[in-house]
């Protein structure tokens, strides 16, 4: 099967190609050099603006914790129904669409890879059963590890070794891709109704710190060599005056780099960067925090750009949904995971008018423009924490258009007019760097080396958008930009048309990709689990990993470790 | 002498309640299971009595009013053709399958444009509106094994209903920083029967007149200062659990919401000037009181006595409330005691496909929920439907008369392992494999943990699972409708 996209403008900012007009050759699903033109299916793309598939580092769109958030918000789900189509499966959408109503949205909007970023290990194989109904795309997902007794264990015995190996173990079991880490030492905390305040606070029981977690993880994550870093969501997120545990989590990294890479993936930076000391003085840290980045490489962040609107928040972080329990008095769910982690589920309303929410709105824009290296800050909202990931669109306008930030800017709280770093910031992003914060940054970042780029061998995942480069001045014409981005001309997957002028016109499941990592003694951590399996643990051995028939399209990637 | 071959095979999950007990180890021998380890009294008679004479073998379709055996093919195609055909089908059960199956029985009611519900609707589907109102702190049951020191069942009877569950994951299992209270409970059996002894020899060797001291008299056990774990049931009778709590409440039926609502009060150091609520003396719920707050994790079980009594999801929504009350003051989480091995999984399913867990109507080609209006009971009551199709459960036993008269009025499609009520009085019924025992899966435990079922021995010949039958039906109904289609051109 060939496929010739002709004579796109084209931004593969891996290859350092910026708006060049070229033609992309596909042929069972790889970006080759050339197909015949006679044989191959042609599509005229002239005018248009031609990426790789776009890519999402985090999302929560499956597993354990997003289907409680359905099940608790029937009042979401009625106001954005989705029709059966021959083709298509019916659903809800809003804040926490149902599964195949997902894959497609995602689809619609040029995407072709998502990386769900949070998974209770426990509960894997029902993360797994969801991904392999969210059509369309390519997926991964992070197992919680951050808080496992096993890693609190083997760190505070200093045996990094141990934990290294005991960490693939997890990422073998349960089918993940790359270590996440929440609120660490937070949640175990939490088991009792506690948490920690800083990343030097003992965590109750176990006799570590949060800066002894995420450092272990960190040369654990080396040691396995994992393409992804560490993901992680920082303590004290969500709460006043934590840009300076930010702060100091980022200097406990510094040392951490040896070759240059980065070592830590900050996600949903803007919930990490507040300033002030209560809610009353609440402010944005974004210049702080980027100050500090701009001088450092040894990190990737996420912004979790704020939308005005109803959402759901749900995190793992199950101390700070309870705080937003104790601030809003919303219908909250708490999922407390044995050995394992914690979450918790608050329905949140952003609104313009409120100082804190406009103030964050404000933040998460200053951090991506004030963070000079688009390669280091990508596009997300932590779906669905920040917003819908169909608010992507609307973004990507604030970002290439100041014009369309300072309107919406105008509407906002006067307090959060006031403070704001936004009418100072004239940056506006190109489509070269948007391409990067929405694509290319994201699969390098993830370590994904066939996807992010259109260069020979890449995966043919590829998204055009109906936006004239030479004709539209993107910044002047921020309606045009959403509509382009909301609506892709084309997204093709795997050399397959998926999306034609927004309408699905083809569905695929899509693969599933995990890590099976390699240790030398494998078996004796296997003994070693099995042994201790029943002290931790309330389902058996043999019943906890994620077998091979749970996962529909499976592509394992081979890892091999220095342990 | 002839060698019997056996094999033992272990971590079987249990496909009989909500505990999903994976421990089981059963002893196979010629095909068949002789010997069933750690599995308690229901499961034991899952697994040995599966083979009952009522099991039929070819699916039956009625015809003149008799039952006659025919192929799975014509079986099928009847179905597809019944279902095909329908205006506002109901296709309703689905608590004793597997997710497998399931996940096809939602694809088949958006193609047919029908009303899907499970069992949650006569259960705890009250609970799951009390959920959405209130939202839910829960836990997985490991974390209730590790931690808590305060075990509250409300309206249910773990002892005979979820038999392992005390032992598994509550008062009598040893956790990482609780212990099991199982000694205390031996000790307090011992105590009681040593006072009974007493009380005869007493009553003998003194020829008193007078009844000796009742053992059972209401009288909570002196158990403020114990330490370990505490057991407290609430119920309207004192249930085989009740005897080994710490603190037995009894609530007069019907008022749960009262005495929740008192304990709301109290926790919250309000003062009630009355003297006894729902029958239960202030004083002693004040002692209860302490107890939840002092605790350093807690946790509420509720079962039917609380979802199905006057007040229903009102009163889930209250106990909701109540434990968001108590995690001011200390850390506590509730569950439902879900009954079904995979009632969990089946609003699981249907919540990631459709975005709601039961009552979903697809007439309009999106889901749709609405309990009450969109349930399959009130639909039958309204006598709206005009086809069903049951599986894995038997409204017939225990759904309201005027609803299953109208459901025996429509053609009517019955799937299970086993002849019951509903097939009796079925159109088409087709036997099933039996899931986790002849049919590997995956059900959801009652904390939404998914653990495997296993297949450990051969169904009889020709048997197709819940899930193949499902499949083929569907496959046939959209043969049927595109048949039409092409008729219409």
């Amino acid at each position: 099967m060939e496929l010739l996209l002709k004579n796109g403008f084209v931004f593969d900012p891996i290859n350092e190609i910026n708006g060049e007009r070229m033609d992309i050759a596909i042929r069972n699903g790889k970006i080759v050099e050339s197909v015949s033109e006679s044989k191959a299916k042609k599509i005229d793309v002239t005018g248009l603006t031609v990426m790789p598939g776009g890519v999402d580092i985090h999302t929560h769109i499956a597993g354990g914790e997003v289907n409680t958030g359905r099940l608790l918000r029937p009042e979401d789900h009625v106001k954005d129904v989705v029709r059966k189509t021959a083709i298509t499966r019916s659903g809800v959408g809003y804040s926490i669409p149902s599964t195949f109503t997902t894959g497609y949205r995602y689809s619609r909007m040029g995407y072709t890879t998502v990386m769900n970023p949070s998974m209770a290990p426990l509960g894997a194989k029902h993360t797994h059963e969801e991904l392999n109904d969210i059509p369309m795309l390519d997926k991964a997902t992070f197992p919680l590890i951050g808080d496992w007794w096993f890693v609190l264990e083997n760190l505070r015995k200093g045996d990094l070794e141990g934990c290294a190996r005991h960490v693939a173990w997890m990422m073998n079991t349960t089918k993940g891709y790359a270590i996440k880490i929440v609120n660490p030492g937070g949640l175990e905390s939490w088991g009792f109704g506690r948490n920690v305040h800083s990343i030097d606070d003992q965590v109750p029981n176990f006799g570590i710190t949060p800066r002894e977690i995420v450092q272990g993880l960190a040369k654990v994550n080396k040691m396995l060599n994992l393409p992804h870093t560490i993901h992680l969501h920082t303590n004290n997120l969500g709460l006043p005056g934590n840009y300076a545990t930010t702060l100091d989590t980022m200097k406990a990294l510094e040392n951490m780099s040896t070759d240059g890479k980065p070592v830590c993936h900050i996600t949903h930076l803007q919930f990490s960067s507040f300033g002030g000391e209560d809610w009353g003085t609440m402010k944005s840290a974004a210049e702080e925090i980027s100050n500090y980045i701009n001088n450092h490489s040894h990190m990737t962040f996420d912004m979790g750009q704020v939308i005005f609107t109803d959402t759901t928040t749900m995190t793992a972080d199950g101390p700070f949904e309870f705080t937003l329990y104790q601030l809003s008095g919303h219908k909250w769910v708490n999922s407390d995971v044995e050995t394992e982690t914690s979450g918790g589920i608050i329905p949140f309303h952003y609104k313009k008018k409120n100082a804190v929410n406009a103030i964050q709105w404000s933040t998460a824009l200053e951090l991506a423009l004030l963070i000079k290296d688009p390669w280091k800050m990508f596009m997300t909202t932590d779906h669905p924490n920040g917003g819908p990931f169909m608010s992507y669109p609307k973004i990507i306008a604030w970002l290439t258009s100041r014009k369309a930030r300072m309107a919406l800017l105008k509407k906002c709280h006067k307090k959060a007019q006031k403070k704001s770093l936004l009418p100072t910031i004239k940056r506006e992003l190109s489509l070269y760097e948007l391409a990067i914060v929405t694509r290319a940054g994201q699969a390098k970042s993830l370590g994904l080396t066939s996807k992010g780029h259109l260069g020979l061998g890449a995966d043919a995942d590829v998204s055009v958008y109906n936006l004239n480069p030479e004709t539209t001045d993107i910044a002047q014409n921020p309606k045009i930009v959403r509509r382009a981005f909301a609506d892709a001309a084309y997204t093709i997957k795997d050399g397959n048309v998926l999306v034609q002028n927004g309408k699905i016109v083809q569905t695929v499941s899509g693969k599933t990709m995990w890590l099976d990592v390699n240790t030398t003694e494998q078996l004796e951590v296997d003994d070693d689990m099995k042994s201790r399996f029943k002290e931790y643990w309330t389902v058996e051995y043999d019943n906890y990993p994620v077998y091979d028939h749970y996962v529909k399209v499976s592509d394992p990637i081979i890892i091999k470790a220095d342990v | 002498m002839t060698v019997v071959k056996s094999e033992v095979v272990k971590s079987v999950t249990c496909p009989v309640c909500g505990c999903l007990c994976d421990d089981i180890e059963l002893t196979i021998e010629e095909g068949k299971v002789t010997e069933v380890r750690n599995g308690c009294a229901m499961c034991e008679s899952k697994f040995l009595n599966y083979i009952s004479e009522h099991r039929v073998k070819t699916p039956l379709i009625r015809k003149d009013g008799k039952m006659v055996p025919v192929s799975y093919k014509e079986a099928i195609h009847k179905s597809a053709e019944i279902l095909a055909n329908a205006n506002y089908p109901i296709l309703y059960g689905w608590s004793s399958t597997d997710c497998e199956a399931q996940r096809v029985g939602v694809e088949l009611a958006e193609e047919i444009g029908g009303v899907l519900d499970n069992t949650a609707v006569v259960c705890h589907g009250p609970s799951i509106l009390g959920v959405q109102e209130a939202g839910i702190p829960t836990s997985t049951l490991g974390q209730i094994r590790h931690r808590a020191d305060v075990i509250v069942y409300w309206g249910c009877d773990p002892w005979s209903a979820h038999p392992r569950h005390l032992e598994r994951y509550t008062a009598f299992t040893d956790g990482r920083f609780e212990d099991s209270e199982w000694m205390s409970y031996i000790n307090k059996v011992k105590a009681s029967v040593g006072k009974k002894k007493f009380a005869a020899v007493k009553k003998r060797s003194l020829k008193c007149e007078t009844e000796p001291e009742a053992i059972s008299d209401n009288k909570p056990p002196e158990t403020l200062n114990k330490e370990g774990r505490k057991l407290i049931v609430v119920d309207v009778r004192e249930s085989m659990t009740g005897k080994v709590a710490d603190y037995f409440v009894q609530v007069k039926p019907n008022k749960d919401f009262e005495i929740l609502q008192a304990i709301r009060a109290l926790v919250k150091d309000e003062d009630l000037d009355v003297e006894e609520v729902g029958g239960v003396p202030v004083e002693y719920l004040k002692e209860v009181v302490d107890t939840l707050i002092n605790c350093q994790f807690g946790v509420i079980f509720f079962g039917m006595g609380l979802t199905q009594s006057a007040g229903k999801f009102r009163n889930i929504e209250i106990a909701i409330s109540l434990v968001r009350d108590l995690n001011a003051r200390t850390k506590f989480v509730i569950m439902p005691m879900r009954g079904h091995f995979n009632v969990t999984g089946a609003n699981t399913v249907f919540t990631w496909q459709s975005g709601y867990p039961y009552a979903i109507d697809f007439s309009l080609g999106y889901p749709q929920y609405n309990p009450g209006e969109t349930s399959v009971v009130d639909i039958l009551l309204r006598k709206e439907s005009d086809a069903s199709l049951i599986i894995a459960s038997d409204p017939a036993s225990n759904f309201p008369k005027k609803a299953i008269e109208h459901m025996t009025k429509t053609p009517l499609i019955v799937i299970d392992p086993h002849m019951n009520v509903t097939s009796m009085v079925g159109d088409v019924v087709f036997p099933s494999t039996i899931v986790g025992l002849e049919k590997a899966g995956t059900a959801y435990r009652m904390d939404h943990v998914p653990l495997p079922l296993k297949k450990v021995v051969e169904p009889p010949e020709g048997l197709l699972s819940d899930e193949e039958i499902l499949t083929r039906i569907l496959e046939e109904v959209r043969v049927i409708k595109s048949q039409r289609m092409k008729g219409a051109n």
